[in-house]
């Protein structure tokens, strides 16, 4: 019989990271101890625990990763609680890759890169960032700016301290929003620092994190001489289906699932404000 | 051109179900749906609409898609697709006809939907010409003649016959199976038939919404349309009881839900409606928690973004159905008329 897109296939979590308080890290594999299958950064998967929800996450780790998958997921409803109950070697079922994801072989590359997130909204783009590192020719100076509510909210912080700000032609700037202790960095929200900046008006951005962030941080770009068609984000609905054809994230003439998640901020000008 | 007389078609029936499953309108606790053809079953080719469409053959209102078993962490898929079999609907009007092939245009388009593929295969459609259009009917906006519908057979009544009209290579198999049952109609019978035609399409000019214009609609000025304050008002009644969307022919919106049936679980897919309150929310919230959004993503569905997509065809048929069935008495024609495009 076909194979169809609604059928997913059983992947073991190999390995769990507690990134904050309430976002984990889960690595996974397929049975035979290979990755489930093949995606570019941006991309996404649905994962499932029968009898619980299926729903869908970005996955946070580069394609370039030989291994294993992996996907950076916030404790915030059915599925998500469920998930972050688990111990290791717990199965769940997996089917994708779904939507465009970044261009990071078209409009990306030979260009500086200016990556801003908030929060969990680091977890698509640390693809795009690893893929960068394995193909770093292709890519010019790497600026990351990432914000979020305070030190320990900090997503993949490990990885950012010790690999991200030793990498060459990267420029690494965090910020959290409010003074804690133990913590000489910035502090203050991100399109406020953004601001501050001094980043070139020439680079291309890629911005993913709360809606209200995004909106913000886009008016502080476009302040800076930033033009919407070098700022790409990516975008977050309810989705059940992934292929374009449940209806549930449908925008205008778009389906997130399908010709999104990865938008091109003068695209999202042309859809209905309603997301 | 073939005929059969209507005091015969309880054999014609009998014989297509002998071979295969022969859905058809069937009075099922007294309402018209299309049912399953068995012995002593109350065929209804009367009445005019079926309370649901025939999309239903194609896009079941509740289908299996896949089973789980699972054991402490260990998780089983299992395919629990049936090998499909070939069937018959019979008694598909001009508008419900038309609406697989919109559905085909969302289910058929890439990435292939294969429970939906798997039917199309395997399903003949024998269509019915409308002998007595309603009020409510409004197919000729979209082009629909309900007096020669497609499919692989079309049929017609026309006194004491109906007349049938092999139209496909399907059709044809299934017309060739069928030879001992059918007679071959004659000229008179054609020029009967044709006057029969004439009057149907004589009595759809004199409805009610004959002339609907849906010129004002299709994928041009996408935003303007969606930033109109005319959707508070059109909206203000709505219960957001998705009525309108459960018995429309080309609504295809689907949930996916899992069932712990104890021993395992089944993962099923069931009709949706964007009329629903819950049908977009997350745990962040909604996109659209007003039922003003939720009315407009429906006709805005339907009469802007399906067309956009699609060469400008329209995602509906105007079967009425919705017209029908809406308790508070709003649906598509008001909201089409409401942005210019009055009935001549």
């Amino acid at each position: 019989m076909m194979n169809d897109m609604l059928i997913p296939v059983v992947g073991v979590v190999t390995d769990i990271r507690r990134d904050t308080p309430d976002v984990k890290t889960f690595r996974v594999v397929g049975l035979d101890g290979k990755k489930c299958f093949e995606h570019m950064p941006g991309q996404c998967a649905m994962l499932s625990i029968p009898g619980v929800s299926e729903a869908m996450f970005s996955i946070t780790s580069s394609p370039t990763n030989t291994e294993y998958m992996e996907f950076s997921i916030k404790k915030c409803g059915c599925l998500t609680d469920w998930l972050h109950s688990i111990d290791v070697g717990q199965q769940v079922t997996v089917r994708g890759p779904y939507g465009n994801g970044f261009p990071v072989e078209e409009d990306l590359k030979g260009k500086n890169l200016i990556f801003i997130a908030g929060g969990i909204g680091l977890a698509p783009l640390r693809s795009v960032i690893n893929y960068v590192r394995a193909n770093r020719s292709n890519y010019g100076k790497v600026t990351i700016v990432y914000g979020s509510r305070s030190m320990d909210d900090l997503v993949d912080f490990e990885e950012i301290k010790n690999e991200w700000a030793n990498e060459k032609d990267f420029n690494v700037h965090l910020t959290i929003d409010r003074p804690q202790e133990g913590w000489d960095g910035h502090v203050g929200f991100v399109p406020a620092y953004v601001k501050e900046l001094n980043l070139n008006a020439a680079d291309t951005v890629l911005l993913c994190g709360p809606p209200i962030m995004i909106k913000f941080t886009l008016a502080a770009l476009i302040e800076l001489g930033f033009n919407k068609t070098q700022v790409f984000t990516t975008m977050e609905l309810r989705m059940k289906c992934g292929i374009g054809k449940c209806g549930r994230c449908n925008i205008g003439d778009k389906y997130v699932c399908k010709d999104g998640p990865v938008f091109r901020c003068d695209q999202l000008d042309e859809m209905p404000a309603e997301y | 051109m073939f005929k059969i007389k209507k005091n015969s078609l309880n054999k014609l029936y009998a014989a297509i179900a002998e071979a295969q499953t022969l859905y058809i309108p069937c009075n099922v606790n007294g309402k018209p749906n299309f049912a399953v053809w068995g012995e002593g079953a109350d065929v209804d080719l009367a009445s005019l609409k079926t309370v649901k469409s025939a999309k239903e053959v194609f896009f079941p209102q509740c289908e299996d898609i896949v089973s789980f078993k699972t054991k402490g962490k260990e998780i089983t898929v299992i395919d629990c697709r049936k090998e499909s079999e070939d069937f018959v609907v019979f008694g598909v009007r001009a508008c419900d006809a038309k609406s697989f092939e919109i559905l085909d245009k969302v289910f058929l388009s890439d990435p292939v939907d294969t429970f939906y593929k798997t039917k199309r295969e395997h399903g003949t459609v024998i269509t019915l010409a409308c002998s007595r259009p309603e009020e409510s009917c409004f197919c000729s906006a979209f082009g629909i003649d309900c007096a020669e519908p497609s499919g692989d057979v079309a049929t017609y009544f026309s006194g004491e016959y109906l007349y049938w009209s092999p139209k496909t290579e399907k059709g044809l198999n299934l017309t060739n199976s069928l030879k001992n049952l059918l007679e071959i109609a004659n000229d008179k019978d054609n020029l009967a038939l044709e006057n029969e035609q004439k009057n149907i399409r004589e009595i759809t000019k004199k409805l009610p919404l004959y002339g609907l214009d849906l010129s004002k609609w299709g994928a041009d000025d996408l935003l303007e349309k969606f930033n109109s304050e005319k959707w508070q008002e059109l909206s203000s009644a709505c219960l957001g009881c998705g009525a309108c969307t459960f018995v429309c022919p080309t609504c295809q919106c689907y949930d996916v839900r899992d069932f712990d049936k104890g021993n395992g679980v089944q993962r099923y897919r069931c009709w949706d409606s964007c009329m629903y309150n819950d049908f977009t929310m997350m745990a962040h919230g909604t996109p659209r928690p007003t039922q003003m959004q939720r009315f407009r993503q429906r006709f805005m569905h339907k009469l802007v973004y399906f067309p956009s997509n699609n060469g400008g065809e329209f995602s509906c048929v105007g079967c009425g159905r919705c017209v029908e069935k809406c308790p508070i008495n709003m649906n598509i024609v008001k909201v089409i008329k409401a942005f210019g495009g009055e009935g001549k």
